[in-house]
C-alpha cells in the first residue's frame, strides 16, 4: 500500500489526546471538534441501534408460530414495540445515520478544512438528539406508555389512543432540529470552506452526497415539525385539523407526513451512496468510472425524491390523475439510482481489485441495495401495488433499502473509517466471518418477508394466518444468525478500538484528503490547509505511476 | 434479471481485475456514450413497467354497471357488509361470476379492506368514501384482512368472502331473519361484538358478557369513578354512548357507538341475551 507525506508536526496531539478546556467526559460533551462529535453521535447512535435490534428480536420471536409465542406478551405490547422499533431506528438511527458520524467525522478533512463551519452549533445538534431521544425514552416510563400507533403516526388512531403519543412526538419533533441544524452546518462549510484550489467538480463523491442530503434535511424536516406539531396540538385542544370528527382530514395528514418522509428516506440512503463512492475507488486503485454522472445523480435523487410522497398512499381515495403522476414520477426517481449502479460496477473494470472487508460490505450494498430497488419498483406500479401494499412485502422492500443499503453501507463505511478514525486496524479475517452471518442472516430475514408479502400477509400483525407459518419461521431463524453477525462486528471493533495493531495513515492507499493526515487526526486536522490541484481521484494516476515503476 | 446481471458482472470484475491478476488498474474517467446508454434503456425498460401497472390499476378503477352494491362499513374491530334490501352480515356472501362492487367507509379510524385471493385493497378512511370492485370466479372462501394499522386487535380483524352459487345467494339474500327476543346470540356476531367482548368469562379488549348483567361495576365516568349496577339502562347507553362510562381497567375510545346501526329493538335483544349469559 502506498504511503502519502504526512505534514504533522509531531508536537500537535491527536484528537483523542488533546483534552482541551475539560478533562474527562466533560472534554467529550462539551467539545466543539467535529471529530468528537461524530464519535459522540456514534457511541449514542449504536447504542439506540442495540435497543432497536433487541426490540426486533422481540418482534420475530413473536411472529415465530400463529396466535401468542412469547408468554405474557399481549398485542398491546407488539403494537408498542415495533413502533418503538420503528421509531428508534429511524429517527435515531438511520436518519442522523452517515452524515452524523462520517460526515462529521471526515467531510471537513475531506474538503481540507479544520472544523465545520459552526462547530458550536454542531455541538447543539447532538444535544438536540439527545434531549428528543431522552424525552422519547421518557414516554416509555411514564402514563400509558410508549405509542403503539407505528413510527408513522397515522391520524385518527393516533388522536384516539391513549398511549404517549404526544410525547414521542415532541421527541422526534426535538431531533428532528438536530437533523436540520446539521444539514445547515454542513451547507455552509462545503460552500465555504473547501481547501483553495477544490472546485465543486474536485469534491470527494462523499461529500457530493452529502451536500444533496443537507439540502433535504434543511427543506423537509421542518414540514414533519409542523405536521407533528398540529398532531400534538389535536390531542391537546381539539383544532380539528386532522380528526374528522371535528371536520379534519386524515389523509391531510398522510400527504404531510410523507412530504417529509419519502424525502428522508433520501436523507438516509444518499450519504450511504457517497460511501460507496469513496470505497470502491481506493479498493479498485483506479479513479471512479463517471464522476459527474455520480455527483449530478444525487442532486437529481435528492430533488426528484420531493415529487413522488404519494406512492405510499395508493390505497387511500385518491384521483386517478395523482395516482398516474405520483406512479410515473416513482418510476422516474429510479433511474439515477440506476445510474449510480452502473457506474460503481464499471469502476471494477480494469481495476485492480484488492477485496477486503469495506469492499466486502460496499458490494453487498450494491446486492441488496438492488433487490431494494427493484422491488421498489414492483411497489411504484399501480396495479402490483394493490396487493402488496401494507403486507410483508412493504416491510420486506425498505429493510432492503435501509438495512441492506443504509446499514451495510455503514458498515462499509465503519470497515473503511474506523483505522482513521481510532488509529488502529480491527481483525479483517473476523470480519469476513461476520460477513458471512450477516449477509446469509439477512437475506433469510428479509426475503422471507417478501414472500410472505406476496403470499398476502399484511403488515403490523401480532397473530397471522396459519397458512404463513413457514416463511415466518425462516425469517425469525435468520433474525438470529443476523444478530449472531452483528455482536460479533461489535466485538471486533471494540476490542480494536483499544487493542489493534496501529493504523498507518493511509492503510488502504486511498487518495482523498482524510488519508493525507496521521491516523487518529490531530487537533484541527491540518498544520497548514492544504492546497488541491486536479480531479477528486486525481491520486490514483500517481499510485499507478509508482506501482509500474516499481514492477 | 437485472440484478443477476449487476450481480455477475460484479463478481466477474472483482475475480478478473483482483489486485494479483491486474497490479495495475487502468484510470477510465468514464464514456458518455456508457452513461446514455444506461440512463436511456432503464428509463425504456421502468416506462413499460408504469404502463403496465397503470393499465391493470385503471381497469380495477372502472366497475361493470351490472355490479352489485354492498355497503361495507369498517370498525374497531369488524367489518359490518349492508346489502341493498338492508341484509346485513359480518362475511361477504356473493354470487359467483357476477361483479361486486364495495362501497367503503369507516366508522372510526383508518382500515383496509384486504382480500389477498383477488389482490386487491382499499384503505377504508372516516368521512371519506371509497370503493373497490372484483368479478369472483371460484366457489371458494376467501379471507379478508384488515391491511391498515387500526389498534389492538388489527391483527384479528378478519372476515370470510364465501362465494356460492347464484340460487344459493338467491336463498341467502332474501332470508332476513325477524328480529325477536331471542335474537340476541345472532346479533353479537353478525355486529362483531364478539371481537372485544367474550361469552365465556374471558377478558379482551372489552369485559366479557357472561356475567356481567347484574353486578357491581366501578366504571370512569369523565375519569371519575363511580359505582354502578349493569342494569338494561346501562347497557343500552354502554352499546349508544360506549365511553360514557368505561369499565374500570378496561381502555376508553375502542368501542364504536351502535347509534343508528342497532335498532332499539336489536339493541333489546342483546341485552337480554347478555342478561342469560350468567
Amino acid at each position: 500500500m502506498a504511503s502519502t507525506v504526512v505534514t504533522h508536526t509531531p508536537a500537535v496531539l491527536n484528537y483523542l489526546e488533546e483534552k482541551g478546556r475539560h478533562a474527562g467526559i466533560l472534554s467529550w460533551v462539551l467539545s466543539t471538534d467535529h471529530k468528537r462529535i461524530g464519535l459522540l453521535y456514534m457511541y449514542t447512535m449504536f447504542a439506540f441501534f442495540g435497543v432497536g435490534v433487541l426490540m426486533g428480536l422481540i418482534l420475530r420471536l413473536e411472529l415465530l408460530t400463529p396466535g401468542p409465542t412469547i408468554p405474557g406478551f399481549t398485542a398491546n405490547m407488539y403494537n408498542a414495540v415495533f413502533t418503538l422499533h420503528g421509531v428508534i431506528m429511524i429517527f435515531l438511527f438511520v436518519i442522523p445515520g452517515l452524515p452524523a458520524i462520517f460526515g462529521n467525522f471526515c467531510m471537513p478533512i475531506m474538503i481540507g478544512a479544520r472544523d465545520v463551519a459552526f462547530p458550536r452549533l454542531n455541538l447543539l445538534s447532538w444535544y438536540c438528539f439527545i434531549v428528543g431521544a431522552g424525552i422519547a425514552v421518557l414516554a416509555l416510563f411514564t402514563g400509558q406508555g410508549f405509542p403503539d400507533t407505528g413510527w408513522t403516526f397515522y391520524v385518527p388512531y393516533s388522536l384516539r389512543t391513549g398511549t404517549n403519543v404526544t410525547l414521542g412526538m415532541l421527541g422526534a419533533f426535538i431531533i428532528g432540529w438536530s437533523s436540520i441544524l446539521t444539514g445547515l452546518n454542513f451547507l455552509v462549510t462545503i460552500h465555504r470552506m473547501r481547501a483553495p484550489g477544490m472546485g465543486w467538480f474536485q469534491m470527494p463523491l462523499f461529500v457530493w452526497a452529502l451536500y444533496a442530503t443537507a439540502w433535504i434535511q434543511v427543506i423537509a424536516t421542518p414540514v414533519v415539525g409542523i405536521t407533528l406539531a398540529l398532531v400534538m396540538l389535536e390531542r391537546a385542544i381539539d383544532v380539528g385539523i386532522f380528526n374528522p370528527a371535528l371536520g379534519g382530514d386524515p389523509i391531510l395528514f398522510q400527504h404531510m407526513f410523507w412530504i417529509y418522509s419519502h424525502p428522508a428516506v433520501y436523507i438516509m440512503i444518499l450519504p450511504a451512496m457517497g460511501a460507496i463512492s469513496e470505497i470502491i475507488p481506493t479498493f479498485a486503485g483506479r479513479t471512479i468510472f463517471g464522476y459527474k454522472a455520480i455527483a449530478l445523480s444525487s442532486l437529481s435523487i435528492a430533488s426528484v425524491g420531493y415529487l413522488v410522497w404519494a406512492h405510499h398512499m395508493f390505497t387511500t381515495p385518491m384521483s386517478l390523475a395523482a395516482l398516474f403522476v405520483f406512479s410515473l414520477l416513482t418510476f422516474f426517481v429510479a433511474i439515477p439510482s440506476g445510474v449510480k449502479v452502473f457506474n460503481w460496477v464499471a469502476t471494477l473494470y480494469k481495476g485492480s481489485i484488492d477485496l477486503r472487508s469495506p469492499l466486502l460490505f460496499a458490494l453487498s450494498f450494491i446486492f441488496l441495495f438492488s433487490i431494494g430497488g427493484l422491488t421498489g419498483l414492483a411497489n411504484g406500479a399501480l396495479g402490483p401495488n394493490l396487493h402488496i401494499h401494507d403486507t410483508y412485502f412493504i416491510v420486506g422492500h425498505f429493510h432492503y433499502v435501509m438495512f441492506g443499503g443504509t446499514g451495510f453501507g455503514l458498515f462499509a463505511a465503519l470497515h473503511y473509517w474506523f483505522p482513521k478514525m481510532y488509529g488502529r486496524m480491527y481483525n479483517e479475517r473476523l470480519a469476513w466471518y461476520y460477513w458471512a452471518l450477516m449477509f446469509v442472516g439477512f437475506n433469510m430475514l428479509y426475503f422471507s418477508m417478501l414472500i410472505l408479502g406476496m403470499e398476502g400477509n399484511p403488515r403490523r400483525y401480532y397473530d397471522y394466518l396459519p397458512r404463513f407459518q413457514t416463511w415466518h419461521v425462516v425469517s425469525t431463524v435468520g433474525s438470529w444468525i443476523l444478530v449472531a453477525g452483528l455482536l460479533m462486528m461489535a466485538y471486533n471493533f471494540i476490542r480494536s478500538a483499544r487493542r489493534g495493531a496501529p493504523a498507518p495513515a493511509n492503510p488502504w492507499g486511498g487518495v482523498t484528503l482524510e488519508w493525507t493526515v496521521p491516523s487518529p487526526p490531530p487537533v484541527e486536522n491540518f498544520h497548514e490547509i492544504p492546497r488541491w490541484e486536479g480531479s477528486a481521484y486525481h491520486g490514483f494516476e500517481k499510485l499507478q505511476r509508482r506501482r509500474s515503476e516499481a514492477q | 434479471m437485472v440484478l443477476l446481471g449487476i450481480t455477475a458482472a460484479m463478481l466477474f470484475f472483482v475475480w478478473r481485475y483482483r489486485l494479483k491478476r491486474n497490479p495495475l488498474a487502468s484510470n477510465i474517467e468514464g464514456n458518455a456514450m456508457m452513461e446514455i446508454v444506461w440512463t436511456a434503456l432503464p428509463t425504456a425498460l421502468v416506462m413499460v413497467m408504469f404502463w403496465y401497472g397503470w393499465a391493470g390499476y385503471q381497469s380495477s378503477r372502472s366497475v361493470p354497471p351490472d355490479a352489485m352494491p354492498v355497503k361495507v362499513t369498517a370498525r374497531m374491530w369488524s367489518w359490518m357488509f349492508e346489502y341493498a334490501n338492508g341484509k346485513v352480515h359480518h362475511e361477504l356472501f356473493v354470487p359467483l361470476d357476477k361483479p361486486v362492487k364495495l362501497i367503503l367507509a369507516s366508522q372510526d379510524v383508518n382500515h383496509s379492506l384486504y382480500i389477498p385471493a383477488v389482490r386487491i385493497k382499499q384503505d377504508c378512511i372516516p368521512g371519506r368514501e371509497s370503493y373497490l370492485w372484483f368479478r369472483p370466479t371460484k366457489l371458494e372462501t376467501y379471507d379478508i384482512q384488515c391491511a391498515e394499522f387500526c389498534g389492538t386487535e388489527h391483527s384479528n380483524m378478519l372476515s370470510k368472502v364465501r362465494v356460492v352459487s347464484a340460487s344459493d345467494f338467491e336463498t341467502w339474500y332474501n332470508t332476513i331473519e325477524p328480529v325477536d327476543e331471542n335474537s340476541g346470540e345472532r346479533l353479537v356476531q353478525i355486529y362483531g361484538c364478539l371481537s372485544c367482548h367474550t361469552t365465556d368469562g374471558g377478558k379482551k379488549v372489552g369485559p366479557s358478557f357472561k356475567g356481567i348483567y347484574g353486578e357491581r361495576q366501578t366504571v370512569l365516568v369523565r375519569r371519575r369513578e363511580m359505582n354502578i349496577d349493569v342494569d338494561d339502562e346501562y347497557l343500552l347507553e354502554s352499546m349508544r354512548e360506549p365511553n360514557a362510562k368505561i369499565v374500570k381497567g378496561y381502555p376508553p375510545n375502542q368501542m364504536p357507538s351502535q347509534e343508528g346501526i342497532l335498532s332499539d329493538e336489536q339493541m333489546t335483544a342483546i341485552v337480554k341475551y347478555i342478561q342469560e349469559l350468567k
